[in-house]
């Protein structure tokens, strides 16, 4: 698919970050290297605070995917797996795998093109807006 | 490249952590500024319309509280206690407590262990009103 900007972010927008592959519960976001994401001069890798951006926008997008309207995030943990490479594009995958009334849980990873060699893993959680359609489920 | 190293050096002599956060293409980008006071390093993000996640709301994006959090960690590391090393982030992990609102955003980190290798670094986000904060982080750091 040609990738989709999320223009309802503006600093999703300003840093470039697109949708670049989707399906039910699932996102696959690139942010192209950026110099002027660079947090350690030293080894041209970007900040990781652009990480933890392209991760919750990721994690944010694959709720909606997942049919459900995430309303913030809850937490979000990353695991620094290895380090980047220099001057390389960041694609995240992130999959929404589980919904309840009011909480999305989300995993992801985040890589150079390879999924099988991650550079860093997140776990998130999302408050989503209230499914009264839920409520009179027993509780599991 | 030696010369980073010397701006560390210079910033944790005079804990004037600006022209480190200059040096960096990505403090220059978020607009960082740095003031140490009383030992503790207090990172100030200033609000830019850019920085905005949820126009309706509107709020900041959580990836810049985020990265905000991780920032004020990094540079109270390096004041004291990894030398003239980036630190390196292990793992790391944000609440995020309140919606932020379209404000500056400052953040303190309280280093709670820093062995020879590791460092465990609490870290805390709040706008106008500190007795509310906006979200908390905790994380690992490899020091060398």
């Amino acid at each position: 698919m040609d990738p989709v900007v999320i223009v309802t972010v503006p600093h999703a927008k300003e840093l470039g970050i697109t949708v670049i592959d989707m399906r039910e519960g699932f996102a696959r976001c690139r942010l192209p290297f950026d110099k002027r994401l660079v947090g350690d001069p030293t080894r041209d890798i970007v900040h990781g605070g652009v990480i933890t951006t392209l991760m919750d926008t990721a994690g944010g997008t694959a709720v909606a995917l997942a049919n459900v309207m995430p309303q913030a995030t809850l937490d979000l943990r990353i695991d620094y797996l290895r380090p980047a490479r220099p001057q390389q594009d960041l694609i995240t995958d992130a999959e929404c795998y589980r919904t309840t009334r009011h909480v999305a849980f989300v995993r992801g990873t985040c890589h150079h093109g390879d999924p099988d060699d991650p550079i860093a893993h997140m776990t998130a959680t999302f408050v989503i807006a209230d499914r009264p359609e839920m409520a009179a489920r027993p509780s599991q | 490249m030696s010369e980073l190293r010397t701006i560390i050096e210079t910033a944790r002599q005079t804990g004037d952590y600006n022209p480190l956060l200059s040096a960096l293409p990505y403090g220059n980008f978020m607009g960082y500024r740095a003031a140490t006071i009383d030992g503790t390093v207090r990172l100030t993000l200033p609000f830019a319309e850019t920085l905005v996640g949820n126009a309706n709301v509107p709020s900041l994006h959580g990836g810049t509280v985020g990265a905000t959090l991780e920032t004020a960690a990094l540079l109270q590391l390096m004041y004291t206690a990894s030398g003239e090393q980036l630190p390196r982030t292990i793992d790391f992990t944000v609440d995020y407590l309140r919606q932020s609102r379209t404000e500056d955003v400052h953040a303190e980190a309280e280093i709670l262990r820093a062995g020879r290798r590791v460092a465990n670094v609490r870290m805390t986000a709040w706008q106008s009103d500190r007795s509310k904060p906006v979200a908390s982080g905790r994380g690992n750091f490899l020091l060398a």
